[in-house]
């Protein structure tokens, strides 16, 4: 992608770098989000997608590298400023994340009435537009252990949009749905991104999916971004990697085994100690 | 014997850094609870849970506690002639002692090992995260809530648990064993003190109350986001809570009533 | 919303009966309903030895509790111990002469002052003192003596068989 202008840019990360005890997860990483588009992230189980989301949301610091949301350093500003931004961005969690004590009404009421002073009346009204966009208006009562993984997830993403956020970020929305959920749950992430001129970050492995339904996309590997471009770039890339996860082929660059000690000298050695 | 110094060595060394992270929380509710002052109903809904749904345990427990001290007591003092004293046994060994400690025990089992389990699983479930993700503090709409509730439950539990063991104490002595009914009562209101015993008695269920919420937020905040980790937890905020309550009862006990 | 009303009801209901049970062990229980420190009015009294005399132990007359040992210091000058009695307001006629003895509830039990007023016309003024006053029963001294006098009148009638003490 072409040197976009900052302002064009919803999201910023340069030089990320970040670790889990002695595991390095990112090493030296730039990502850019633009402005009401809708950008994944790839990249094979393990790879710290979900700790990139956390990082982009400020729960997480990196060791080095910066991220900038909106052009603010999301490390670095204020707790008044950081609790500001957050309400400009929602994060999707896999799990959906919902309150088990409150039904799904309360659930999506819960960030207006945290943030919002809004009468009883309004407050029911906008929730119900909320549920009403994810289908499921008529579950309102319904406790968040009565709903299906998949119903479960539209209520999270009727509880992100209550307060009208610049910014969704999907953490895995579609692994483990059926497929008809999984089209339900791309569709809602297509319309909501167009028709409130949103900016959607997805990280995923559902290599078909995501490349049916974003902009842009960024591979990662080993802590690094191997690859980027359209769906269509990347389709016809020369790179083996790439080829590799896109065409879901069991072995290749990234190996089938876990790295271990050779497999004959390893049943012999079982044999010897006997 | 190196081994053995290593094992002290880097237990006392868990210790002191649990000590540690858990003051540091203590300062994050601390300063997470004046944003209750404009949100008492959090507060409410957690007095329920954690006050209201104890006090059948701890009203039966008084009781029972009360008349086995009423029969006990009896048994001994028949001996001496000075069965007239029961009710001053029983009404002492409540407030200062039984009250406090085993309220606060039955506490730790029954509200404190739920905060934890509650609190370890919203955590495990990504509650408390996406909570912070809707830029709302758990601290603030989660934890000082609940440590609030169990702060100030405790002491009117432990109130209630001292009252009603003096009750099964009277049914027993007096009802059961004929005991003088007036005898039962000014010997015990000769000998009990207001500011000495129950004053003392209270101070010491508002300590255990601070310690037991202490430990029962901490252990659910600390907890390993794992079915495991919360059952740890949870198991850790009994044993904590009972070995804190015994200790600070013994140091307590001898602050106020031990010219030692 | 019911079960928000129902909650805040239980939860008002559960602050009063904790409330109620601390009234009931302040009033019922404890001696703060019979007489506080507050509206009493104070006598001192000097003794040769108190005993066990605590701090806050009673003072009866006639048996009836109307007060209260507020203090036990040692007086440097006459070597004694000085007593301050707190009685309650009410019971502030006692005579000039009445007289105070330490004595011991039962056997073992707790030491408490006994008043027993004289005959006098006048009576005790708030800060007077008790003239007449008699020091604590103190068991082991009794014991004491009662051996030493034992001994003595062995030594003195007749030769206790020597072979059955050990």
């Amino acid at each position: 992608m072409a040197e976009l202008h900052d302002d064009a840019l919803m999201v910023k990360i340069r030089g990320l770098c970040f670790a889990h005890g002695a595991r390095t997860i990112f090493d030296g990483v730039d990502i850019d989000i633009p402005r009401g588009k809708i950008t994944a992230i790839m990249g094979p189980s393990g790879t710290g997608k979900t700790t990139l989301l956390k990082i982009i949301g400020g729960q997480l610091a990196p060791l080095a590298g910066s991220v900038l949301v909106e052009g603010e350093d999301i490390h670095h500003v204020s707790r008044d400023n950081l609790y500001r931004l957050r309400k400009r961005m929602s994060l999707l969690f896999q799990t959906g994340a919902l309150f088990t004590d409150l039904t799904v009404f309360e659930n999506v009421a819960f960030p207006l009435r945290e943030h919002t002073r809004l009468p009883e009346s309004m407050l029911r009204d906008l929730v119900l537009m909320k549920l009403q966009v994810v289908g499921l208006r008529g579950a309102r009562d319904l406790m968040p252990t009565e709903l299906s993984g998949g119903m479960a997830r539209r209520v999270a993403l009727a509880r992100a949009i209550a307060l009208d956020p610049a910014m969704i970020m999907y953490d895995e929305p579609f692994t483990g749905q059926d497929p008809i959920t999984v089209g339900v749950i791309m569709q809602l992430i297509r319309m909501l991104n167009d028709a409130l001129g949103l900016t959607s970050i997805i990280v995923s492995h559902d290599v078909h999916e995501l490349s049916q339904i974003s902009d842009y996309m960024y591979m990662m590997a080993a802590g690094k971004i191997v690859g980027h471009g359209t769906p269509q770039e990347l389709g016809h890339s020369g790179s083996e990697w790439i080829r590799q996860f896109m065409g879901g082929l069991p072995d290749g660059p990234v190996p089938f085994h876990y790295p271990a000690t050779d497999y004959a000298q390893d049943l012999l050695a079982g044999v010897s100690a006997r | 014997m190196i081994d053995w110094f290593q094992k002290l060595g880097s237990s006392s060394l868990a210790l002191f850094e649990r000590l540690g992270r858990g003051g540091l929380f203590l300062m994050r509710v601390f300063s997470a609870i004046p944003s209750l002052v404009s949100r008492p109903r959090l507060v409410i809904i957690q007095l329920y849970s954690v006050g209201v749904l104890s006090m059948m345990l701890i009203v039966i427990s008084g009781l029972n506690v009360g008349m086995v001290l009423g029969l006990q007591g009896y048994n001994t003092l028949v001996d001496f002639g000075a069965e007239e004293s029961l009710g001053q046994v029983v009404a002492l060994s409540l407030v200062r002692e039984l009250g406090p400690v085993v309220a606060a025990l039955l506490f730790a089992g029954r509200a404190g090992s739920a905060l934890t389990a509650e609190i370890g699983l919203m955590k495990a479930t990504e509650q408390l995260s996406g909570m912070e993700m809707m830029a709302v503090d758990p601290m603030k709409r989660v934890i000082a809530p609940r440590f609030i509730a169990a702060v100030i439950s405790m002491p009117l539990l432990a109130t209630m648990f001292s009252a009603m063991g003096i009750l099964g104490g009277y049914f027993v002595g007096v009802g059961l064993l004929g005991v003088d009914s007036g005898a039962f009562w000014s010997q015990m209101q000769g000998k009990v003190d207001f500011y000495e015993d129950i004053m003392n008695g209270l101070v010491k269920s508002i300590v255990f109350g601070f310690v037991a919420a202490w430990i029962a937020v901490f252990e659910g905040y600390d907890a390993a986001p794992t079915t495991e980790g919360v059952s740890r937890a949870t198991t850790r905020t009994v044993v904590h809570t009972a070995f804190a309550v015994l200790g600070l009862d013994f140091i307590l006990t001898a602050l106020m009533f031990g010219s030692v | 919303m019911i079960q928000k009303r129902t909650q805040e009801i239980a939860v008002g209901v559960f602050v009063a009966v904790g409330l109620a049970a601390l009234v009931m062990l302040a009033m019922k229980v404890s001696n703060l309903s019979s007489l506080s420190d507050q509206d009493g009015f104070e006598v001192i009294a000097r003794f040769e030895d108190i005993g066990g005399l605590k701090e806050r132990a009673p003072v009866t007359v006639a048996g009836v509790r109307i007060g209260r040992v507020k203090t036990v210091v040692y007086d440097d000058k006459s070597y004694e111990a000085l007593v301050t009695l707190s009685i309650a307001s009410k019971h502030n006629q006692l005579p000039e002469d009445t007289s105070a003895s330490i004595l011991t509830a039962g056997l073992l039990g707790e030491q408490y002052i006994a008043l027993e007023p004289g005959g006098a016309e006048t009576m005790l003024k708030p800060g007077g003192e008790i003239k007449l006053t008699e020091s604590a029963f103190i068991l082991e001294r009794m014991v004491g003596r009662f051996l030493f006098n034992k001994a003595a009148e062995g030594t003195g009638e007749s030769k206790a068989p020597e072979g059955a003490a050990p």
